[in-house]
């Protein structure tokens, strides 16, 4: 996995609660076999129409948010289906910080093992945030947003910032364990399927 | 201090702790399906790994297989392709599959308990949200992402935080038990704690309301723990559940000696306590109707649609979401629910497509026809749910009233093969999820229980159930 590096950028305000990840990346696009590519499908159906005309009342289609590399969203932001593909399609679309005021569970966990950081923020900021125009730098070795105006800190756990610091790949460092997964295995009263 | 069931499990697969990091938890069964494994097994390759343990991994195909005549070639190549993948990578990493023509292919969550490989007191995860299903049983069942299905079959385990603990505690009788079925419990928790309420949690249902409940029903509740924001649902396990696993094809040949372990062990002590509790009467609840976008935005079947102002309670981002969900929907508020004319009809999906369901539903069914406005399917969790319905005969009453009879599979639930609603298309669902466009673009999803389908079928509008005579 690449190592997260620090960024700043405009932000893109996705002014919305309960944003889904069948919104994310609707199902249609689910039938990929590889991870790369699924930018262009990102928020399909509120990008384009039935006739795949650009919609340009939603925010990804204007122009002040392109290059925009911080999506900034209303509360319980990745709820729904367990879909990876939603994770991808932000990360190739170009997003890798996604702030909002609380994450579903699946997704935030997603999110960690391609390198994106979501940051969870008290809802007032979150507002403030949504309305920011100028660039924002996020730092994550020092935990602060930085916008022209002031600088807001954040909480990470201290793991999940080292791997997103360090890029680390998580099976490796399992693999490290092997011998307390074997003699888990050993005593483990659960039988085999077959 | 005593201990909930959810920190027993816990403890006894914990394989490394450290202090302020995630625990190292082992994986006791590991279900696969096409759509969130190719990648994850892409990376095995990269990697030159194996899976771990194939001996506790189980495979089939279920989110995007046609449940349309499986002899005719499959027409959506994309589709195709994902099949023939899954197929391949069984293959080469040893995995046993119940392929599309296995007498044991369905849906994965309905095909685990049916099979006997879901197990109490065991973890699970699949890489789909709704693994919370084998909850029901007793299993700590969690849905993940495809980087995790990579991780478990590489090493059989997961670093994870532990989850915070919820009681949901169910209290009462249900009046009419044919009319008033475990969707509608789980719909009003999920309506009163809102779809982020379980947001971090481990939710254990309990209570006489819950213990009541067939095997059948009790997953339909932790099916849709998610849609409550839980990361898992939990019931304990009794008498009920072990006589459903008891001889099943794969179920365990020292299985006796387990549930006596089982039968000590996998309860929440008299003396814990949790982190959160709600607690829901079912003495007098409705049938529900969903009336929005998300499973939260619900209320009974003989309520008016609420204005966004009743339903956010002063919260503005909350009044907005309702807004643009009635929108959506194309529905005023004020709007009997019993007024909604319905174009489609599904019958389906891991929440409500087990045997028990279509009982139910061909009860309301039975020397009826479907309204001449409506097109109606149901779509069997499984092949063999499929099979012993037509056993019974079911297949005669569905198809008598103008229903399609269908192969199992995940279908309509979230339109990845062809069935799907068209644009402004108004649907009664048993699936789970009312997201914009889940049951295809533009297409406008009400969730209900398979009664409240079955009736909506018949009169072309959301009817009370209450109001049959079901017995």
């Amino acid at each position: 996995m690449k190592p997260f590096e620090n960024v700043k950028s405009i932000v893109t305000p996705l002014d919305m609660v309960n944003v889904d990840t069948d919104q994310i990346i609707p199902k249609q696009f689910l039938k990929l076999v590889q991870k790369s590519g699924f930018g262009k499908f990102l928020f399909f159906n509120w990008r384009y129409d039935e006739n795949k005309n650009i919609k340009s009342d939603f925010i990804l289609n204007d122009s002040k948010c392109a290059g925009s590399k911080i999506l900034v969203a209303g509360d319980n932001f990745g709820c729904g289906s367990s879909r990876e593909h939603a994770v991808w399609a932000l990360d190739d679309y170009g997003f890798s910080v996604i702030i909002s005021s609380s994450f579903a569970d699946i997704f935030f966990s997603n999110c960690f093992k391609n390198g994106i950081l979501p940051i969870s923020l008290d809802p007032k900021i979150v507002e403030k945030l949504l309305q920011e125009t100028n660039s924002v730098e996020v730092d994550l070795e020092n935990q602060i947003i930085k916008t022209s105006s002031e600088d807001i800190p954040f909480q990470i756990n201290s793991h999940k910032k080292k791997i997103l610091l360090e890029g680390l790949d998580d099976i490796a460092q399992t693999f490290q364990f092997e011998d307390k997964i074997r003699a888990f295995e050993e005593k483990s009263i659960i039988p085999s399927v077959l | 201090m005593g201990k909930t069931l959810f920190e027993k499990i816990w403890e006894s697969h914990i394989v490394v702790e450290k202090q302020n990091e995630p625990d190292l938890i082992y994986i006791d069964r590991h279900l696969v399906h096409e759509v969130t494994s190719p990648q994850a097994f892409d990376g095995l390759r990269m990697n030159d790994r194996k899976v771990r343990r194939p001996d506790l991994t189980i495979a089939t195909m279920d989110h995007n297989v046609p449940t349309t005549d499986r002899s005719l070639p499959m027409l959506d190549q994309t589709s195709s392709i994902q099949i023939k993948t899954l197929e391949n990578n069984c293959k080469d990493f040893g995995i046993k599959l119940f392929d599309i023509n296995s007498p044991n292919q369905g849906i994965v969550h309905v095909i685990g308990p049916q099979l006997g490989i879901t197990l109490p007191g065991s973890t699970i995860v699949c890489g789909d949200s709704h693994t919370s299903t084998h909850g029901a049983f007793g299993a700590l069942a969690l849905g993940i992402g495809t980087s995790e299905v990579e991780h478990v079959l590489a090493s059989q385990t997961l670093w994870l935080e532990k989850p915070k603990t919820f009681e949901v505690r169910v209290e009462g009788k249900r009046k009419n038990t044919h009319a008033v079925t475990a969707k509608d419990i789980i719909l009003s928790i999920i309506k009163n704690i809102g779809t982020a309420g379980g947001t971090g949690t481990v939710i254990e249902y309990r209570g006489e309301g819950i213990s009541d409940l067939s095997m059948d029903q009790r997953m339909t509740i932790c099916n849709m723990s998610i849609e409550g924001g839980a990361r898992a649902g939990l019931i304990a396990p009794d008498e009920k559940t072990f006589d459903y696993l008891r001889n099943r094809e794969y179920t365990p040949k020292n299985y006796e000696s387990l549930v006596n372990s089982w039968r000590d062990d996998l309860k929440t002590d008299s003396d814990a306590t949790f982190d959160k509790q709600f607690i829901l009467d079912i003495n007098d609840i409705a049938p529900q109707v969903s009336w929005g976008t998300n499973p939260g935005m619900t209320c009974d079947v003989d309520e008016p649609i609420p204005s966004p102002d009743e339903f956010s309670n002063g919260d503005p981002n909350q009044k907005k979401g309702a807004e643009k969900a009635l929108e959506y929907m194309d529905l005023k508020p004020g709007t009997m629910i019993e007024d909604i004319k319905i174009d489609r009809v599904f019958i389906g999906s891991c929440t409500n497509a087990r045997l028990e369901d279509l009982i139910e539903a061909s009860k309301i069914i039975q020397g009826q026809k479907v309204d001449s406005n409506v097109s109606a399917m149901v779509v069997p969790g499984s092949q063999m749910v499929k099979k012993q319905a037509e056993e019974m005969g079911l297949d005669k009453i569905f198809i008598d009233a103008n229903f399609e009879w269908r192969e199992a599979g995940c279908s309509m639930c979230l339109g990845m093969n062809p069935d799907i609603l068209s644009p402004g298309e108004r649907c009664a669902s048993t699936s789970n999820r009312n997201f914009e466009g889940r049951q295809g673009n533009g297409g406008r999803t009400h969730l209900v229980s398979p009664v409240m389908a079955a009736a909506a079928a018949i009169n072309g509008h959301f009817v009370d159930v209450r109001k049959l005579d079901l017995n």
